[in-house]
């Protein structure tokens, strides 16, 4: 695996590579789905298009600095999916600014991207190409998806052909293969059996000794207080408390208790 | 913001203003190497479970063929070498109707990507159209077996025709994005088009020769972009005359005004693709 030289290290002056700047993102939910021209019309017509407005997020201002490992908590729909979103660009903010400072590779929902009739090989292609990389730079780190995934007898099968298991580990393989700068992960670090789970940890500690940014989403509370550098508490759209993970995990569950 | 030094230039910054349509276009050169795999996966799957594969591709349009010739070649009996004119008619009329249909199922398929990470929204579009242009261009050698067969000649003025499908690869880009950026709003735009695209094909001179329509509708002619990319393919290759300008371009005005039109109705909407999809 390609790796960074040792001077990226996390330097004693934080520099900072995500900045989120009084971000706002608003959902437009019709309040009832129009799906056909005629009726829009129509409505259109009479002024009745009417929309319910839902702010996912409320103004989150938040700095992440480089080299270290930020968490997410909240309860479900607090908005911290949508925040990942907003930062990888998935989402433009309605209101507020954000500031990305180096490469993201997202770990998407594993295997998104593969298609069930191509083999193990071809989907390895498609998925780097879906991450933005390279045919070469794909080439480069082939072999070594090949062994962290354990897949090389199946390489050349349909990947309809693999269990679950099989398919996340191939996806996190790929998703992982390049040593990122900043690495999102929204609540997947659970792939595969222990012994996998045990490979991913080490890959994400060997990352982060190489300096990456890792940003992380989970509900996994042990594994936060143990991964995260900070942890920030994201309560209906609003951040709530930023610090020490064991504090403000101590902090989300006494009000959740 | 203090702390960042002037030097420091941020990789995405959602307040930079430019222009939606030209960001694009900088983002899709970065993913050149999407576009490949993507048109690579589309011929490699459709066909991956068939014995023949992608051969169908050319079987395809030439049974298509020998079916309406056999069922019309009495009725268009002064037609010469009718089925040379339907061939030709049906290829350029397969490209367009697969490339905006692919362009549109595409997207929703890429919508469950879209939601997740960053890609250019329009690769998705420009594969779909990449995907029918290697069949558009597999179905010529079928094309150029039956004008062999039939003893038609093969005029040298088929060096005109890739311009005409340059042309129409722009017309059927515009048009298959403006089409699946309705399809992303109103999921019964889909089912739509489809009848849209038969009653398309029958005001088409595709099977029938342009001769049966009473000179009084003639106009309908050329209120259809179809009709003129349809004869920028049959005046090079069943007639052997390279098109006038007079002929070439109101194609060309179709396809780059299309285009235009169809890349910016679709950039400004693909910011809200990701909560539409």
């Amino acid at each position: 695996m390609p790796t960074v030289s040792d001077t990226s290290l996390p330097a004693q002056e934080p520099s900072p590579v995500i900045i989120l700047d009084d971000v706002a993102v608003r959902y437009r939910v019709p309040t009832e789905r129009i799906g056909t021209f005629k009726e829009f019309a129509i409505r259109l017509i009479t002024r009745k298009v009417s929309f319910r407005y839902f702010w996912a997020l409320g103004g989150i201002s938040l700095t992440v600095n480089r080299g270290e490992v930020f968490g997410l908590i909240g309860n479900n729909g607090a908005g911290k999916s949508t925040t990942l979103k907003v930062i990888s660009r998935v989402l433009r903010p309605t209101k507020g600014r954000v500031q990305v400072f180096g490469k993201i590779a997202p770990l998407i929902e594993l295997g998104a991207g593969f298609h069930p009739e191509l083999t193990g090989r071809e989907n390895v292609y498609l998925n780097g190409a879906l991450l933005g990389y390279s045919h070469q730079q794909m080439d480069q780190v082939f072999q070594d998806i090949v062994d962290f995934s354990e897949l090389g007898p199946f390489m050349d099968a349909p990947i309809r052909t693999y269990s679950s298991g099989m398919y996340a580990r191939l996806g996190f393989s790929v998703a992982t293969s390049h040593q990122p700068e900043i690495l999102i992960l929204d609540e997947i670090l659970s792939v595969g059996d222990e012994s996998f789970q045990a490979k991913c940890r080490e890959r994400m500690r060997q990352f982060r000794e190489n300096g990456a940014t890792i940003l992380m989403v989970s509900h996994g509370m042990a594994n936060m207080s143990a991964m995260c550098d900070r942890v920030g508490w994201i309560d209906h759209g609003k951040l709530r408390m930023v610090g020490e993970p064991d504090e403000v995990i101590a902090a989300y569950r006494q009000e959740n208790a | 913001m203090n702390g960042l030094t002037a030097t420091n230039k941020p990789i995405y910054d959602s307040d930079r203003q430019v222009s939606l349509a030209l960001s694009e276009l900088r983002d899709l050169k970065k993913y050149h190497y999407l576009l490949r795999q993507l048109v690579r996966r589309d011929i490699l799957t459709r066909y991956k479970r068939s014995v023949l594969g992608v051969a169908w591709t050319m079987l395809n349009p030439l049974g298509t063929m020998l079916i309406l010739s056999f069922v019309f070649s009495n009725l268009f009996k002064a037609e010469q070498f009718y089925s040379v004119y339907i061939l030709t008619g049906i290829i350029t009329w397969n490209f367009f109707s697969q490339g905006t249909n692919a362009a549109m199922s595409g997207l929703m398929w890429g919508g469950s990507l879209m939601k997740q990470m960053y890609v250019p929204r329009t690769i998705f579009g420009i594969s779909a159209i990449g995907t029918a242009l290697v069949n558009l261009l597999l179905s010529l050698i079928p094309l150029i077996l039956v004008i062999l067969i039939t003893g038609a000649p093969l005029y040298w003025t088929w060096v005109f025709v890739p311009i005409s499908i340059l042309i129409l690869v722009c017309f059927t880009l515009g048009f298959g994005l403006f089409i699946s950026t309705l399809g992303i709003y109103f999921p019964d735009v889909a089912e739509m088009y489809q009848i849209i695209l038969s009653a398309w094909f029958y005001l088409t001179p595709i099977v029938y020769p342009e001769s049966i329509i009473p000179e009084r509708l003639r106009w309908l002619f050329f209120a259809n972009p179809m009709y003129a990319m349809l004869k920028l393919f049959r005046l090079p290759i069943r007639e052997g005359l390279i098109p006038t300008f007079a002929q070439i371009w109101p194609a060309a005005a179709w396809g780059i005004v299309t285009l235009v039109l169809g890349w910016l109705f679709f950039t400004s909407k693909s910011d809200e693709y990701a909560y539409r999809v």
